[in-house]
């Protein structure tokens, strides 16, 4: 009998490492992996020694027993009225579309009992197609966050709307020559055509766009190249082989999932038929982004040196003519250089070469030529809208704090944004904003520019207010609210209409009055409600314009609206050779500082958000806030080791700092991630991180040259989740399995053959599990780009508690999806590749045996079940989990949660209190409800696909898939008889039903070598 | 040395250990019976804020419990009427009753009645009246005669022994589905058989494992 010394393979392939220490194998790093709750886990929170605690508790039972003497008196409270279509405790869910950066996804949005509690993407969205992002999921939080603004403020000081309405009326405009508006990104069309109308009313009024993350440089590339408005639309589903210049398209370069829905749709290899469609992504960048993780092949590159690549590819490919190659430099730059001409070429219009928002236009414009010289197909223009007087990005800033300084500002209105705080340091814009006599700030939060404005009146959330949002091809989408604003907020278009003196204040009336007017048999002016029952359905049947509303409120798509056609347009690579002749060339030497928006609160807009604050990064896995990430050479070279906090200096902007190294970063280069450091902030994320807007100026607005780096001598704790699962023993044993696909196609045995399974013995009985419904589950780590959706979706569905970065410290967040990131390769040039763990829900699974109270057990349809009412918190089974998926209430995480906040937990799952492990259940309250509504629905059999788990049903990449195994129809039955299909420490005999589809990599075979 | 206790204490020693043994024996016995929600549930029966007699309504003038409770079938909560629907019938019978006071306030101002909740289940528990009622388990099953009921109270003890009991045998307790909502109905053979019946014509599987209920 083998049972004891199980073998397993040698690790012949590729080593898998998480971090610098285990690579080192350093003292710190075994000391981690050894123990099983890192850190003092069983200690309480600082000031209560364990027997305190038992003193209290004793005290606590006494009166408790005292209490319990009397029932308490609990009240139903049914509607005195009753509403169409309400079933108290039935979900309801509505369309809706969420607009972030100008990047609209539309969604479908849960509701209980009129709050909203779960944000999904709505399938029939071009943008969303079913699937949201991490961050757009977590907006929900922000709509319950106790911490928003809640009252008009003046000077700082309460007041009402109807001071500040009447301050507005008071207000002398004129012509407008001292009115100027700063706003986010607009993409709602009726907030369009309101600012024309104001803009006409006010002639010399402009308006300013701004985000600390704005996408102007590809319509300023446009012009270069085509010298017309138009802005490029891609699909990077017709692309085999991307080239991605310094481009973080499947992370935050798009805030929206259709790029990692289009480049994941060239990853799923369902059948021997779709090897040949397997895409090739190069990336090129200087931090390590998802998209680098996804990549094939990657260049590690400063920032500021990426349009000298550009511009290289276009000359070798023959676009740029006149130009020469540049070639000094480095051996594995010309190398790299030279394999993606030769397979771009092959591609021809099968290609795609994509820059980032964060590049200058010029880059952009080389992009288009590149794709153009190709024959691209993946890349496609259409006509932008431009307005007069209305301008985008910082150098529009830039000219208005001018104009503020100067003067010539006398009303300034600030419709959303947090532009204190997000505009660069250099321009500051707090002193400016002083000069201006009555600015009015907007916004969601009594944030910085809340602080410093004259006034400040709450924003309302997009999912308590009307508005309307379109996407850069065109399609639109009624923005319904599911619930009055909480703290009565209202919306920019509210304001813009009170600022301009129109009739129509409410943004109801605004949106509707809009698109009625744009339907066909529309009355014009009517604004009236209808009236609802009998009276309703006469009049809207009276009015097609009515319906054709009705219609597009309940589809989230506006009837009628479809993609906007392309134009068609051609680079001129004499304009393009121009302007590259203008551009000045990139600082040699020295520290280069880069500012990425962060992948957990973006732009500092979701610092208040617990969910995304303890969401790790997908890479370097830091929570609770950023770092100034450099490479383990330049860490080096600096005499620098992780937590030191230093000082970066450029002209006149100084910041402090802590570094952190990221393997794979460019030498000689640093990543901030924007949107940390905020003063002026809700409790979750007030002072978390360093606010690197204090070394961006405008001139230097992504990547600055030239940083002075200094030591303080102070150090700071970073906190991460990258060692996170790992238990002593297990690293050699090929947790994470690829392949490549040529090797995989000759042998399809490859990755079946990384691990040795001996002949298994069970000790206890076997079960049987080859009747009814067998629920399992496939993760493709072929097409899972690492994004987090999955995480937050689970957060949001299962109400996992958010434990603050102490507590993570001590190794007790509670994510039931834990993202794991490896390295593969050496410190400097490594992959990373990324696997998603859930519970495994083990056929044997080792914590059921352990559990002393039976508080985890297995039902028939082979769920590992975890009972809360029932579990005593030995953490006996946690100890026994192989892959440390579940996690223990060190603490009751829920206690401070205010009545606004407990409003966002679903229903359907249970509040977990301190004291008991929870862990990953398969959703089975989604399971449960669709059984019993084919129970209902004629006793029927569950359809494949019917029941999404919520990691399943949000992942942008389509990569979990899951369903009854029992069914060989079933997708997920079909997944698993592939042969690279495998499952995780199968030699334990524990059987996990969630297996995974090795990855097959697509790398170019002259690069491999 | 002469004894500081005389012979007798002993017996003292021996019967008062031995009352104090069968004293802790009996207070933990006490303690689990009374603790028990078949003694602290059942007969549970809080005065309402409108004095509504379900033993009119539901058993002297027939109305269904359907009529009010009309998400029984469709939905995990059988909902509690909404004022309107007392309305239905009150804006022409008893129009000036001083107990239908509350009623009319509520349907004048919108507010709710603070009914008071008398079948509560814990947090954790996930209960689904359409999966039952739908499945043939009556009303009566969990909520005794409610149609002889003037004051609602728990009839029965709702803890988990009572469910699983029916989960483990649903037979004798299941009916066909259109005489679920009649308490009083009396099956005209043998109970189990028709429950077999149904059972095998519904395919009938109630859970007993923990997910079933706990989620």
């Amino acid at each position: 009998m083998s049972l004891v010394s199980i073998k397993t393979a040698a690790p012949t392939g590729p080593k898998y490492w998480r971090s610098l220490d285990e690579l080192a194998k350093t003292p710190q790093f075994r000391e981690f992996v050894e123990q099983e709750f890192p850190a003092h886990a069983d200690e309480m929170l600082e000031g209560n020694s364990r027997r305190t605690v038992l003193k209290l508790m004793a005290a606590s039972f006494g009166l408790a027993g005292l209490a319990a003497c009397r029932r308490p008196v609990e009240h139903i409270y049914p509607t005195a009225k009753g509403w169409d279509n309400y079933v108290p405790g039935e979900k309801l869910t509505y369309a809706t579309a969420v607009s972030l950066a100008g990047q609209v996804t539309g969604l479908l949005v849960e509701t209980h009992d009129g709050r909203p509690t779960k944000i999904e993407g709505n399938p029939d969205h071009p943008f969303s197609q079913g699937a949201a992002t991490a961050l757009v999921q977590a907006s929900l939080l922000n709509l319950y966050d106790p911490d928003r603004s809640k009252s008009v403020l003046e000077a700082g000081k309460e007041t009402s709307w109807s001071a500040f309405e009447a301050t507005v009326k008071s207000l002398s405009l004129g012509d407008g020559s001292g009115l100027r508006f700063l706003s986010e990104t607009v993409a709602s069309p009726s907030l369009f055509a309101l600012r024309a109308d104001v803009l006409k009313k006010f002639p010399k009024a402009k308006w300013v766009e701004y985000e600390a993350f704005q996408r102007n440089a590809g319509r300023a590339g446009a012009m270069i190249a085509f010298n017309e408005a138009v802005s490029p639309q891609t699909d990077f589903s017709k692309a085999k082989v991307i080239v991605a210049l310094d481009s973080d398209f499947l992370g935050q370069d798009w805030q929206t999932p259709l790029p990692t829905k289009q480049f994941s749709s060239r990853r799923h290899m369902d059948s021997e038929e779709d090897f040949d469609k397997i895409n090739r992504l190069y990336s090129v960048e200087s931090q390590f982004s998802i998209t680098g993780a996804n990549a094939d092949h990657r260049l590690r590159l400063r920032g500021s040196e990426i349009k000298q690549f550009a511009a290289d590819l276009a000359a070798a490919l023959g676009a740029l003519p006149g130009l020469n190659v540049l070639n000094n430099g480095t051996d594995r730059r010309s190398k790299f250089l030279a394999a993606i001409v030769k397979d771009l070429k092959a591609a021809g219009k099968d290609s795609l070469v994509i820059t980032s928002p964060r590049q200058p236009a010029i880059v952009h414009a080389l992009a288009f030529l590149i794709n153009q010289s190709l024959g691209s197909t993946a890349m496609e223009f259409a006509k932008s809208g431009t307005q007069e007087r209305v301008e985008a990005g910082v150098d529009a800033l830039k000219a208005l704090v001018g104009e503020m300084n100067a003067g010539q500002v006398s009303t300034l209105v600030m419709l959303g944004g947090n532009p204190v705080y997000t505009a660069p340091a250099d321009l500051a814009f707090a002193s400016a904003l002083a000069k201006v006599a009555a600015s009015l700030h907007l916004g969601p939060d009594e944030d910085e520019t809340a602080a410093s404005a004259k006034w400040h009146v709450p924003e309302a959330h997009y999912l308590e207010s009307w508005g309307d949002a379109v996407t850069s091809t065109g399609v639109a989408t009624i923005q319904q609210p599911m619930i009055d604003p909480i703290f009565g907020g209202r919306t920019a278009a509210e304001i813009l209409a009170l600022v301009s003196g129109s009739p129509t204040t409410k943004a109801h009336d605004i949106v509707k009055n809009y698109w009625m007017s744009t339907f066909p048999g529309s009355h014009p002016g009517e604004t009236k409600s209808v009236a609802s029952g009998k009276d309703a359905v006469k009049e809207i049947t009276a009015n097609p314009a009515e319906q054709a509303w009705r219609k597009s409120v309940h589809d989230g798509i506006v009837s009628g609206t479809k993609p906007q056609e392309t134009a068609k347009v051609t680079a001129d690579a004499k304009r393009i050779a121009a302007a590259w002749a203008t551009e000045p060339k990139a600082a040699e030497g020295g520290i280069e500082v880069a500012f990425v928006p962060s992948a957990s609160v973006f732009d500092g807009r979701f610092a208040n958000n617990g969910w995304m604050q303890e969401a790790p990064d997908p890479i370097n896995k830091v929570v609770w806030g950023n770092a100034a990430l450099i490479s383990p050479a330049t860490a080096k070279a600096k005499n620098l080791s992780d937590g030191d906090v230093v000082t970066l200096t450029r002209g006149g902007l100084k910041m402090e700092v802590s570094v952190l190294t990221q393997p794979g970063q460019a030498d000689n280069a640093i990543t901030i991630a924007l949107g940390y450091g905020r003063e002026r902030c809700g409790r979750a994320g007030k002072d978390v991180g360093f606010n690197a807007n204090l070394l961006r100026s405008s001139d230097a607005f992504w990547y600055a040259p030239n940083v002075e780096i200094a030591t303080t001598g102070k150090t700071y704790t970073h906190v991460t989740t990258q060692e996170r699962g790992l238990a002593d023993g297990m690293n050699n044993r090929p947790l994470y399995r690829e392949v490549d696909i040529a090797e995989y196609k000759k042998n399809p045995k490859a990755i079946e053959e990384q691990s040795e399974v001996p002949p298994l013995h069970s000790i206890y009985t076997e079960l049987n599990y080859d009747k009814g419904y067998q629920w399992g589950m496939a993760i493709d780590l072929g097409s899972c780009t690492g994004c987090n959706a999955c995480v937050v979706a689970c957060v949001a569905e299962n109400n996992t508690p958010v434990v603050g970065k102490d507590q993570v410290a001590r190794g007790r967040e509670m994510h039931w999806i834990r993202m794991d990131r490896y390295y593969v390769g050496s410190e400097d040039e490594p992959r990373a590749v990324e696997q998603p763990l859930p519970c495994m829900q083990c056929e044997n699974a080792p914590c059921e045996n352990v559990c002393p109270v039976a508080a985890t057990t297995h039902t028939p349809e082979g769920l590992n079940d975890m009972v809360y009412n029932r579990c005593v918190g030995t953490r006996y089974c946690a100890n026994n989990c192989p892959f440390k998926v579940r996690h223990f209430n060190f603490l009751n995480f829920h206690k401070g949660d205010s009545d606004i906040l407990s409003m966002v937990h679903n229903p359907d799952v249970t509040v977990r209190m301190r004291g008991v492990m929870e862990k990953c259940t398969y959703c089975v309250q989604r399971i449960q409800e669709t059984r019993i509504a084919a129970k209902a629905d004629g006793r029927r059999e569950i359809k494949d696909g019917e029941i999404k788990t919520a990691c399943q049903q949000t992942c942008p990449a389509d990569a979990i898939v899951f369903g009854n195994i029992n069914d060989p129809q079933s997708k997920v039955s079909k997944l698993k008889k592939q042969e690279r299909n495998y499952a995780m420490l199968a030699e334990l005999d524990i059987r996990p039903r969630t297996t995974y589809l090795a990855r097959l990599r697509n790398p170019n075979p002259e690069l491999e070598a | 040395m002469a004894a500081i206790f005389p012979k007798s204490s002993d017996l003292i020693m021996k019967v008062a250990g031995a009352l104090i043994g069968l004293g802790a024996v009996a207070a933990i016995s006490a303690y689990a019976y009374y603790s028990y929600p078949a003694q602290i549930d059942v007969g549970y029966q809080p005065v309402q804020p409108v004095a509504y007699s379900h033993k009119l309504h539901a058993g002297d003038l027939g109305l269904d419990c359907y009529y009010c409770h009309s998400t029984v079938y469709k939905a995990a909560f059988a909902a509690v009427p909404s004022t309107n629907t007392c309305m239905n019938c009150h804006t022409k019978v008893k129009t000036d009753s001083p107990r239908l006071e509350v009623v009319r306030e509520s349907a004048r101002t919108g507010q709710a009645i603070p009914w008071v909740h008398i079948h509560r289940l814990p947090d954790y528990v996930y209960f689904n009246h359409e999966a039952h009622l739908n499945a043939g388990v009556s009303c009566v099953s969990c909520h005794g005669r409610i149609d002889q009921m003037v004051e609602v109270e728990q009839a029965k003890p709702l803890n988990m022994a009572f469910c699983l009991d029916c989960h483990r045998d649903p037979a004798p307790n299941l009916r066909p589905t259109e005489q679920v909502t009649k308490l009083a109905w009396v099956p005209d053979r043998d109970p189990r058989a028709i429950g077999e019946e149904i059972i095998a014509q519904k395919h009938i599987n109630p859970p007993v494992n923990c997910s079933g209920c706990h989620r």
